[in-house]
C-alpha cells in the first residue's frame, strides 16, 4: 500500500460554514414547499427546522470532541440530502386528498432517531476498529436480520418479504443488514487476505484464485440469490452481492475476482430469469415500457417508471419549482420515485446538483479508505462508500429506464425509518474511519503551525491497534 | 490495496456519469417526445388544475376555478351558466375551450407574458400559478333583461352596445346550454353530457349565436343600402325614387312586392325618408340597380361586413354576396337572397350611424387583472371603420327617428327620447321569418344601440318580441 499525505487539520470550523450552507438549502426547500399554504411558517415548520439544525449542532459538536480529525464534508452533504428529502416528502403530503396519511412527520421523527443512532455509533464506538472483533458476530446477525422477514414476523408488501412487523410499524432489517455484513466481510477479507491471495492456476492474462478460496465469493453469491428467491427483492439482492465484489476486490487487488463474480451473477440471474415470474416481468417492463399492454398490467407493469419518465420530463431542464409540478402523479413518489418527483420540480440541474452531492460524499468515503492505515478499515469505508454508489446507480438508473426498476431507496431522501437509520449509522462508520485517516500521527498536543509542505508520513501499513486519544 | 480502492472509486464515478448520462437523455433530449407522448396526462392536468382566473361581471364571477378535492386541484364553475354560456363557452377536459375561455386562456391561466413578473415571482417563491381575471363590460341588469326578453324555446339573439366605445352591455342568446355540464372532471359524463346536448334544436355549444350565426337582416339591411345612396352622392334626401307596388325581376318569372299591408301603397313615388319609415322594398331594389353592386358591396363593408375579427371572442364575417344578376341583386338590397349578417353585425351598422359616421370596434372586455388586483390590460376604445360621414350618419339618423315616431318602428318609442330604429322581417325559405329590430338612442348623443333578432316567428309574434323590447332595453340605460 503506497502512502497518502494528508495534513492533519482539523477543519471543524470548515464544517461549521458547510453545515450553515447545508441547513439554509434544507430549511429553505421546506419553506418554499410551504409557502402554498396560508401560512408556511406554523409551527410544525419552526419544530422541523429548529430540530434539524439542533441535531447537526450536537453532531457537530460532538464530532469536535470526539472526532476531531473526522471529514468536514459528509456531514453537511448528508444534512443537506436529508433536508431536501423532507421537503419532498413534506411537499406531497400537501398534495394528499384530504384523508391520505401524511408521512414527513414520520420521516422527522425518524431522521431524530436516525441521528440520534449516529450520534450514539460514535459515542459507543469511537474507533471503527473496535468492529473487527465483531466479524463472526455480525454475520450472525447479518443471517438473522435477513432471516427475520421469512419468520412470522413478516410481512409482505408489494410482492417483497422485506419487512417486519415491529408493532409501531414495519421495518426494512435488509438496510441494516447492509452494515453487518460489510462488517463481517471487511473483517474475514481483512484478516484472511494473505491466504486468498495464494495464487492457483493462471488463465492467460488471469490469475485465478485457488478453488477452496471461492468459499466467501460463493457465500456472497448464495445470500444474493437467497434474498432475491426467497425476499423476491431484486434491488437487495443487487446490492448485497455489489458490496461483496468490491470488497473483494479491494482486498485482492485481482480482476479475475471480478470476472468471476460477474460470471457467476450472470448465471444466477439467467437463473432467475427462467424461474421467477416478478423477475422476468421486471425486464419485460423495462425492455417494452411504452407498449400499452406492459404499461397497464398490474402489477408488474411499467405504468410506474413510464410515470416517472413523465414527470422527470416535465420538469425539464430547471423543473417546475417546489410545490409547482404533479409529482404526485407517480406512484411511490415519495420513497422509490423520490428521485423523479425532485427531478419533476427541481429539474436536471436540480437533480444534478443532488448527484453531485453523492458524489462528493462518496469520494470522501473512498478518500477515508485510502487515508486509514488498516486493512479492515479500508475495506469498510470502501465496502459503504460503493454501496451508497450502487444504491444510487440502481435506483437513478431504474427511474430514468437505463436499467430494469428495482424497488430501493434512494440513501437518505426517500421515505422510509430503516433506510435512514442504516445510512446514518453508515455516515458514523464513515466519520470514524475518516477521522482515523486524517489523524495527524503524532501523538500529544498538536502543534499549532505545521511547516511548510506536507507532513510525510511513512508508516508501515501494518495494523496497529493504538489507543484512541481522547 | 489504494490502488484497487482508486480503481473502485473509478467505477463508482462510472456509474454515477451513467446516470447522469441518463437523466440528461430523459430530461433534456426526451423530454418532447415524453411530453407529447398520449399517456401523459400531466399537461392536461397542469392546465386543468390550475387556479385559473376569473370571468367577473360587475365584480361577480361567472365563471371561476374553485378548490376541489381530486387530482385536478381546481374545478371550473359557471355561475348564471346558461345567461351567459355564450359569452364564457367552456373549459373542458375532453372539448378543449370556447369563446373566453378561449381567447382569454393566456391571461385566465396566468401563462400571459403581462404576468411575466407574477411569473417569475411565483419562481423563487414556489407560489402555486394563478391566472388573471377578466373583467366583461356586460352590465348584469342588462343582460338579465336581454336573456328574459328571449322565450325559452325561441331562438334569438339580443346586443346592447355603447355606440361611442364600442363596448358591449349584453349578449344574449337563446337555445343556451349550461357549461357546467362540460366542465366535469369525469370525461365519460363529459361526453355523454356533449351528446345529449347535441340533440337540442337551434343549439350548437361550440358558437356564440350573436357573434357566429349568419342571418338574414331582411329590411334592416336598408340602412347599408341608404348609406351608399348618401355616400356615393348619387341620391340625397330630395331624391324621389318610384315606388310601385311591384318590382319586375329582369329574367325572372317573379316580382318583388311591397308589403300590400304597409303604408308604402299610398305613394307611387317615395323619398328615403319614407321608403325608410314604411320600409318600402321597391325603391330600394331600383336604388341598388343605380348604384351597382360594387358601390353597396363596398359600403357594407365600411361597416365590417365580409371582415372576421375578435372583440376579443370570435365575430364571423356578415356576408354580401358578390357577382349578382339585376334580380339577386334587386333581393339583396331589401336582405334577402344571400345577405347574412350576425346580429352584432347590425348592431354595428347602428352603432356607427350612431356615433357620426365612426364605427368603434365592439369590445367584451373591461380589464384584464392580476391576481393581486393590479390592472394589466385595459383595452381602449378603438376606432374600427370611418363607415360614412357625420352629415350622412346624421341624415339617415333623422330617418331612422322618423321610423320610430311615425313608421314601423313606433312600439319601440320612449316618451321624452329621441329614438332612432328600423324594423326588419326576412323571408326564410320552409321556415317561419326572423323578425329584426336596430336602433339606438337618444337620438342626438347617443348612449346605447340595441339589436334584436328572433329567428323562426310569425309576423305579430315577431312584431312583439323585438321593438318593444328594444324600448324597455333604452329606457332600462337611460334610467341607470
Amino acid at each position: 500500500m503506497s502512502e497518502v499525505l494528508t495534513v492533519p487539520r482539523s477543519r471543524r470550523n470548515v464544517e461549521a460554514l458547510l453545515l450553515i450552507v447545508a441547513l439554509t438549502v434544507a430549511i429553505g426547500a421546506n419553506w418554499l414547499v410551504g409557502l402554498d399554504k396560508e401560512n408556511p411558517f406554523d409551527s410544525a415548520f419552526w419544530l422541523q427546522g429548529g430540530t434539524l439544525a439542533a441535531l447537526a449542532l450536537i453532531f457537530h459538536i460532538l464530532l469536535r470532541f470526539r472526532a476531531k480529525y473526522a471529514d468536514p464534508v459528509i456531514l453537511p452533504i448528508v444534512i443537506a440530502l436529508n433536508g431536501i428529502g423532507l421537503a419532498m416528502i413534506y411537499r406531497l403530503d400537501l398534495a394528499l386528498p384530504a384523508d391520505g396519511q401524511p408521512v414527513a412527520p414520520s420521516q422527522f421523527l425518524w431522521t431524530t432517531v436516525a441521528m440520534g443512532a449516529s450520534i450514539a455509533t460514535l459515542l459507543v464506538i469511537r474507533d471503527h476498529r473496535i468492529l473487527r472483533r465483531f466479524t463472526y458476530i455480525s454475520l450472525i446477525v447479518s443471517a438473522v436480520l435477513l432471516m427475520l422477514p421469512l419468520t412470522p414476523l413478516g410481512v409482505e408488501i408489494n410482492g417483497a418479504r422485506i419487512w417486519i412487523n415491529v408493532g409501531v410499524g414495519t421495518f426494512q432489517p435488509g438496510e441494516v443488514a447492509k452494515i453487518t455484513l460489510a462488517i463481517f466481510f471487511a473483517g474475514y477479507l481483512s484478516t484472511n487476505r494473505d491466504l486468498i491471495l495464494l495464487a492457483g492456476k493462471k488463465l492467460g492474462p488471469l490469475q485465478l484464485p485457488r478453488f477452496r478460496d471461492l468459499a466467501p465469493m460463493v457465500a456472497a453469491w448464495l445470500v444474493s440469490i437467497g434474498v432475491l428467491i426467497f425476499q423476491r427483492d431484486l434491488g437487495s439482492s443487487i446490492l448485497f452481492f455489489g458490496l461483496f465484489m468490491a470488497m473483494i476486490y479491494v482486498a485482492t487487488s485481482r480482476v479475475s475476482w471480478v470476472l468471476i463474480g460477474l460470471a457467476m451473477i450472470a448465471v444466477g440471474g439467467y437463473a432467475a430469469l427462467q424461474l421467477f415470474s416478478h423477475v422476468a416481468l421486471r425486464i419485460d417492463s423495462w425492455i417494452n415500457a411504452f407498449e400499452p399492454e406492459v404499461f397497464n398490467r398490474n402489477p408488474g407493469g411499467s405504468g410506474q417508471v413510464v410515470q416517472g419518465l413523465f414527470g422527470l420530463a416535465n420538469g425539464g431542464l430547471v423543473g417546475t419549482g417546489l410545490g409547482q409540478g404533479r409529482p404526485d402523479l407517480v406512484t411511490y413518489a415519495n420513497s422509490d420515485m423520490i428521485i423523479t418527483a425532485l427531478g419533476e420540480e427541481l429539474g436536471l440541474i436540480g437533480l444534478f446538483a443532488i448527484v453531485l452531492l453523492y458524489i462528493l460524499l462518496i469520494s470522501r468515503g473512498f478518500r477515508a479508505a485510502l487515508g486509514t492505515r488498516d486493512g479492515f478499515g479500508k475495506l469498510l469505508a470502501c465496502g459503504l462508500s460503493f454501496t451508497i454508489a450502487l444504491q444510487c446507480f440502481v435506483v437513478i438508473g431504474g427511474v430514468t429506464r437505463l436499467i430494469p426498476l428495482t424497488g430501493l431507496t434512494t440513501p437518505f431522501m426517500s421515505a422510509g425509518g430503516s433506510s435512514l437509520l442504516a445510512n446514518w449509522i453508515i455516515v458514523a462508520l464513515l466519520l470514524l474511519i475518516s477521522e482515523t485517516a486524517r489523524r495527524p500521527a503524532v501523538k500529544g498536543p498538536v502543534r499549532e503551525t505545521f511547516p511548510e509542505g506536507k507532513q510525510n508520513r511513512n508508516t508501515p501499513a501494518t495494523d496497529t491497534t493504538r489507543e484512541v486519544s481522547a | 490495496m489504494n490502488q484497487a480502492i482508486r480503481r473502485s472509486w473509478i467505477v463508482a464515478i462510472s456509474m454515477f456519469a451513467l446516470v447522469l448520462g441518463s437523466l440528461t437523455y430523459v430530461q433534456f433530449f426526451e423530454a418532447n417526445a415524453l411530453e407529447n407522448n398520449d399517456w401523459n396526462t400531466r399537461q392536461i392536468l397542469q392546465d386543468y388544475g390550475k387556479n385559473r382566473g376569473a370571468i367577473l361581471v360587475d365584480g361577480r364571477p361567472i365563471a371561476e376555478s374553485v378548490p376541489s378535492n381530486d387530482q385536478f386541484n381546481y374545478q371550473r364553475v359557471y355561475n348564471q351558466p346558461e345567461m351567459y354560456a355564450h359569452l364564457t363557452g367552456f373549459f373542458s377536459l375532453v372539448n378543449g375551450s370556447t369563446q373566453l375561455e378561449n381567447v382569454m386562456n393566456e391571461d385566465l391561466s396566468g401563462s400571459s407574458d403581462d404576468l411575466f413578473i407574477d411569473q417569475m415571482i411565483r419562481l423563487f417563491s414556489g407560489a402555486q400559478a394563478q391566472g388573471a381575471s377578466v373583467e366583461l363590460t356586460i352590465d348584469p341588469q342588462l343582460q338579465q333583461m336581454a336573456w328574459e326578453m328571449i322565450p325559452e324555446g325561441q331562438t334569438g339573439s339580443i346586443v346592447v352596445m355603447e355606440p361611442a366605445t364600442g363596448n358591449v352591455l349584453a349578449m344574449a342568446s337563446k337555445p343556451s346550454y349550461d357549461p357546467n355540464l362540460l366542465a366535469a372532471h369525469d370525461t365519460s359524463v363529459v361526453v355523454q353530457n356533449i351528446e345529449q346536448l347535441a340533440q337540442v334544436p337551434g343549439l350548437s355549444i361550440y358558437f356564440n349565436p350573436a357573434t357566429q350565426s349568419l342571418v338574414a337582416p331582411g329590411s334592416v339591411f336598408k340602412l347599408v343600402v341608404a348609406a351608399a345612396a348618401l355616400e356615393t352622392g348619387q341620391f340625397d334626401a330630395e331624391s324621389t325614387i318610384p315606388n310601385p307596388p311591384v318590382l319586375d325581376l329582369p329574367g325572372t318569372d317573379v316580382g318583388l312586392p311591397n308589403f300590400t299591408t304597409g303604408g308604402c301603397a299610398t305613394r307611387d313615388t317615395a323619398d328615403l325618408e319614407f321608403a325608410l319609415e314604411q320600409s318600402c322594398n321597391t325603391p330600394f331594389a331600383q336604388m341598388a340597380w343605380d348604384l351597382g353592386e360594387q358601390a353597396v358591396l363596398e359600403q357594407a363593408q365600411e361597416f365590417g361586413f365580409g371582415e372576421r375579427f375578435f372583440i376579443p371572442v370570435e365575430v364571423a364575417a356578415s356576408q354580401f354576396p358578390t357577382e349578382l344578376s339585376e334580380a339577386q341583386l334587386a333581393q339583396s338590397a331589401i336582405g334577402q337572397f344571400s345577405v347574412a349578417v350576425t346580429p352584432l353585425q347590425m348592431a354595428m351598422v347602428s352603432a356607427a350611424i350612431a356615433n357620426d359616421g365612426v364605427l368603434m370596434k365592439p369590445n367584451l372586455v373591461k380589464a384584464v387583472r392580476a391576481p393581486d388586483l393590479s390592472i394589466i390590460d385595459e383595452p381602449e376604445p378603438e376606432v374600427f371603420r370611418e363607415s360614412l360621414s357625420a352629415d350622412n350618419a346624421n341624415q339617415i339618423t333623422e330617418w331612422m327617428v322618423n321610423v320610430v315616431e311615425n313608421g314601423t318602428a313606433r312600439s319601440a318609442a320612449v316618451p321624452g327620447v329621441e329614438v332612432a330604429g328600423k324594423t326588419g322581417t326576412a323571408e326564410v325559405p320552409e321556415q317561419g321569418d326572423n323578425a329584426w329590430f336596430t336602433g339606438f338612442a337618444p337620438a342626438d348623443d347617443p348612449e346605447v344601440v340595441v339589436s334584436i333578432v328572433m329567428q323562426d316567428v310569425d309576423i305579430a309574434t315577431g312584431a312583439q318580441l323585438t321593438s318593444p323590447n328594444a324600448k324597455r332595453l333604452i329606457e332600462a340605460v337611460l334610467n341607470r
